[in-house]
């Protein structure tokens, strides 16, 4: 149980331990998201009755978190490291505490707890109930058993598990500066993304041109709507769903959107998303009847 | 007689639920088990992170036998009656008697139960149970079945004198094994009574108790903070929560680094609690807040908790950090130039912009200032500045620190020190433990803000409901009395309608704990020109001495009767008496003397209430005690002669109106 020493060291870690226990390991989604819960890997598989198991690592943007690279932990980019077990199996919990022990964290030593913490994404019409997992009083982990998304109820219930991973990182190897992580043996954190945290808090915050951010958000949704109607196309509809909750979050950043206007936009968001999660159940990975040929269906 | 024991293993149960969730247990299995016949001799319900407990100690191993006759359709009835009836009670038509009635013959059954074995009725008991317990929130996890609990259920420990109870709930089957702390302990428990179930979890490192747990916090602080010339901060909410976050709490002692103590010590203390549920601690000697925290920990570790300490003093260093540069960046605008900001906040969508606001307190505090004799500049100024604070980085993060921030940011740009406590005691009294301004301009920004939102809201048709107060009106309505009251401040609240009777339903909950009878303050109120709650609570207090004393209770009961007597009386004749008395038409002595008494007091009690000297008010009205008691016993009101009766009646009428000008009796119980 070596301590994952350095920051791809954790993320390799982690990929091999949940390819042990049967997730396939994806890659991240090539599109700007704010959380890897947006990866269709989660959103969208996390509906219908096929049971999944995914690991991946997602890159993941909050545009209003930038703080030029001057916080010792908030970053508007960042790695979210999540796992989809569907449906959860009843020892999720001890699957989990197992990757802890992989990157090195012993339970016997340190103090680790489920806290209350119930997940909500309003952009998704997701929901669902879990805990923050807390090493010592600090969050390493979300934790999160499913109970809507899209607004649509998931059944099988599957466990969603995401560890941020600089936050972890950070943790093991005992670094208070987020760019001093060790990245590998060579490189510091803050030689791979400082510089990327300072031009892009300058983007989010001032350059953004917001009247082309307002465009692509009404291009996104106006596209996004027509892949729903005729023939329906799920998955690109889907990306232009996570396109207008990027664009969004950009807006937001600049401080253009005004508070009733936010809920508003978070509203259109959300039903964009429920009419996408509404055609995927229609589709062979989706529907409740397996249509894609594979071999237990013969 | 024999024992129950179960328990209900799951993932980790949210702190804030746990309490009530053993609560609800107990409740609900009470109350299936009487309804049974089942009588026991002692009940006990323990909650903790992982599971709920409830103990039933002698619990007969019987149901008790019986009997019960049901009266079936007549004999002649259809079939379809008779069938309806054999499938109801589950009897075959031989087994049923015949009754002769008096409305002809029907049939008769009659079952007997024989009482059941408790573990039988046990086994149906808890799956009921349990699909009923009502947690605040709850989920599904298992597929295709709706059940829901409040994490996955694991395990169900069910025995009953030592054996198990056979039950199911969610495909979970009932058995004697429990589980103990998640890392301290391995492998299952089996357990046969709860004896041994107390002693093996605590063998196993559970504390069964939340309230043993809290008590073993509580100690252990307070014992590690005196070690070092320190005390705890008492905090009994948070107590509450880490008792339900550890199944073997162990208190640890971390420091604050020097870099953060002159951050204010309230930001210190709310960014430990809220994020990391610390206990602050103090020197006892200064009270000043110490650079040491206590943590509660779920876990003994070989390092005696070194590990634990490092990386929650290191999790702290990041959170302060973040609360420190809050606090730097706040300083560096004036609360002053924040006001402008707030036109960007919406207070509500009716209510438009705190901006807005904050102009309307703005006013009002001046108004008010004026009145109670306040400086208006200052009182005005505290207002321009009260809610400036929501902009900060601090409040942002901290709302509950909202008016605590802008004393801070206010003293820091050098404001008048009245407008600063100002600034932070507007949102005062925030709860009915906590104290009431009482700086003449503090109470001015109070009043004005909470007036405001009281009158706002009323207007905007978003008043409280018997389930819901989202504004706190209820709170804001308390403070005003409140703060009135305490102060003993002149202020005629000037509402009306709606939101004066609101005034007055809280004035009853506020005075009811000392002791102030409702319906007084219902029969002050009722005259509906009382809008100074000094003045009415002082008439109120002098009412209810005067009836306690023997001349004010025998006058009521004499208004009582007059009352009644006029009640009946205009309701014959159809009309009210309220004219003049006419003297040369009374006859008896005893009208007489009660005409002259009551002019008497009629003449006195007005002056004395205008002068406020309620005491003299009442003693008015005690001087009419012999008067009516003396007319009731010699005078037959309902004359034979008309003119005399009506004279009787409007003398009757005019004693009412007199004891008006105190109060309504009418509404005066007893």
């Amino acid at each position: 149980m070596a301590k994952a020493r350095t920051f791809q060291d954790l993320i390799l870690t982690l990929q091999s331990y949940w390819a042990q226990h049967g997730c396939l390991i994806l890659q991240p989604y090539d599109d700007q998201m704010g959380a890897g819960t947006f990866h269709p890997a989660t959103t969208l598989r996390a509906l219908g009755p096929r049971p999944w198991n995914a690991a991946f690592v997602q890159p993941s943007r909050r545009p209003s978190d930038g703080r030029y690279g001057e916080n010792p932990n908030r970053l508007q980019h960042y790695y979210q490291y999540q796992v989809i077990l569907k449906p959860a199996p009843a020892n999720v919990q001890e699957l989990y505490l197992g990757s802890i022990r992989a990157i090195g964290l012993d339970p016997d030593l340190h103090d680790i707890r489920f806290v209350e913490d119930d997940w909500e994404s309003p952009t998704l019409g997701a929901a669902g109930l879990g805990w923050e997992v807390w090493c010592d009083g600090m969050e390493i982990t979300q934790f999160t058993y499913f109970q809507q998304v899209g607004g649509i109820e998931c059944d099988p219930v599957c466990a969603e598990i995401t560890y941020g991973l600089e936050r972890l990182a950070m943790y093991v190897q005992n670094v208070e500066f987020v760019y001093d992580l060790a990245f590998n043996e060579q490189f510091r954190y803050g030689e791979v993304f400082h510089q990327n945290e300072q031009e892009f808090s300058a983007y989010n915050f001032e350059r953004a041109d917001t009247e082309i951010l307002f465009q692509h958000f009404k291009d996104a949704e106006k596209q996004c709507r027509e892949l729903l109607t005729g023939k329906k196309l799920a998955l690109p509809a889907y990306d232009q769903c996570i396109k207008a909750s990027h664009a969004f979050n950009l807006l937001d950043a600049r401080g253009v959107i005004s508070v009733t206007e936010r809920a508003a936009y978070i509203g259109r968001v959300r039903a964009l998303a429920q009419a996408c999660c509404e055609a995927w159940l229609e589709t062979p990975m989706g529907a409740y009847t397996p249509r894609y040929p594979s071999k237990e269906v013969g | 007689m024999p024992d129950f024991l179960l328990e209900l293993f799951s993932e980790e149960i949210p702190a804030r639920m746990q309490v009530g969730a053993a609560k609800d247990l107990e409740r609900l299995m009470v109350g299936m088990l009487t309804d049974r016949g089942f009588l026991f001799e002692g009940i006990k319900a323990f909650s903790g992170p992982r599971r709920l407990t409830l103990a039933i100690m002698g619990l007969p191993a019987e149901q008790k036998d019986v009997r019960e006759e049901l009266k079936g359709p007549r004999v002649d009835a259809p079939q379809a009656a008779l069938d309806g009836f054999l499938k109801k009670t589950g009897l075959t038509k031989d087994q049923l008697k015949v009754e002769t009635t008096p409305k002809g013959d029907v049939y008769m059954a009659v079952i007997e139960r024989k009482g059941r074995a408790a573990p039988l009725v046990l086994g149906e008991i808890i799956p009921e149970v349990m699909g009923k317990l009502p947690w605040p929130k709850s989920m599904r996890w298992k597929a295709g079945d709706p059940v829901r609990w409040v994490r996955p259920l694991h395990s169900i420990l069910a025995t009953f004198d030592g054996e198990v109870v056979p039950c199911a709930f969610a495909g979970i089957k009932s058995g004697n094994t429990t589980r103990g702390h998640r890392f301290l302990s391995s492998g299952e428990i089996v357990v046969r009574r709860f004896e041994d179930y107390e002693a093996a979890l605590k063998k196993a490192h559970v504390v069964l108790d939340a309230a043993e747990r809290a008590e073993i916090i509580s100690n252990d602080i307070k014992q590690k903070a005196f070690a070092l010339g320190l005390e705890p901060i008492d905090d009994v909410g948070l107590l509450a929560e880490v008792s339900g976050l550890a199944e073997w709490p162990v208190v640890l002692i971390g420091t604050i680094q020097d870099e953060f103590m002159d951050v204010p010590a309230e930001i210190l203390q709310t960014s430990m609690r809220t994020h990391q549920k610390y206990f602050s601690l103090r020197d006892p000697k200064t009270g000043k807040m110490a650079n040491r925290f206590a943590l509660v920990a779920n876990m003994l570790t070989k390092d005696g908790g070194k590990e634990i300490v490092a990386g929650n003093e290191r999790v702290l260093r990041a959170r302060l950090s973040d609360a420190k540069f809050f606090w730097d960046e706040d300083r560096k605008h004036s609360l002053d130039s924040r006001v402008e900001k707030l036109r960007g906040i919406v207070f509500h969508a009716k209510l438009g912009t705190q901006f807005e606001r904050v102009e309307r307190i703005e006013k009002l505090a001046g108004d008010i200032a004026a009145k109670i004799g306040a400086d208006v500049t200052k009182a005005k100024r505290a207002a321009h500045l009260a809610k400036a604070d929501l902009t900060t980085g601090v409040v942002g993060e901290f709302p509950e620190l909202q008016g605590v921030m802008g004393r801070y940011y206010a003293q820091h740009d050098k404001e008048d020190a009245a407008v600063a406590d100002a600034v932070r005691d507007h949102y005062k009294p925030v709860g009915p433990s906590d104290a009431v301004p009482t700086e003449k301009v503090s109470i001015a920004v109070a009043l004005a803000d909470k007036l405001d939102a009281l009158t706002g809201f009323f207007a905007a048709g978003e008043k409280p409901t018997g389930s819901g107060d989202p504004f706190a009106l209820r709170r804001a309505a308390l403070g005003i009395i409140r703060i009135l009251l305490e102060n003993k401040l002149r202020f005629p609240l000037a509402v009306s309608g709606d939101l004066l009777t609101f005034f007055a339903d809280r004035l009853k909950v506020a005075l009811k704990e000392k002791g102030v009878r409702h319906d007084l303050i219902d029969a002050v109120f009722s005259l509906g020109h009382e809008d100074d709650l000094v003045r009415l609570v002082a008439r109120v207090e002098a009412l209810q001495a005067f009836l306690k004393s023997d001349d004010g209770a025998n006058l009521l009961a004499g208004y009582k009767r007059a009352a009644n007597i006029l009640k009946a009386e205009e309701k014959k004749d159809n009309k009210t008496f309220t004219s003049e008395v006419l003297e040369g038409h009374l006859s008896e002595s005893s009208e007489k003397a009660l005409f002259a008494a009551l002019g008497k007091a009629k003449g006195a009690i007005k002056p004395a209430l205008e002068k406020e000297d309620f005491a003299a008010a009442m003693q008015q009205m005690a001087a009419l005690r012999t008067p009516v008691d003396a007319f009731f016993d010699g005078v037959k009101v309902n004359a034979d002669e008309k003119q005399v009766r009506e004279n009787r009646l409007n003398l009757l009428a005019s004693l009412r109106a007199t004891l008006h000008q105190v109060a309504d009796f009418s509404r005066i119980e007893g």
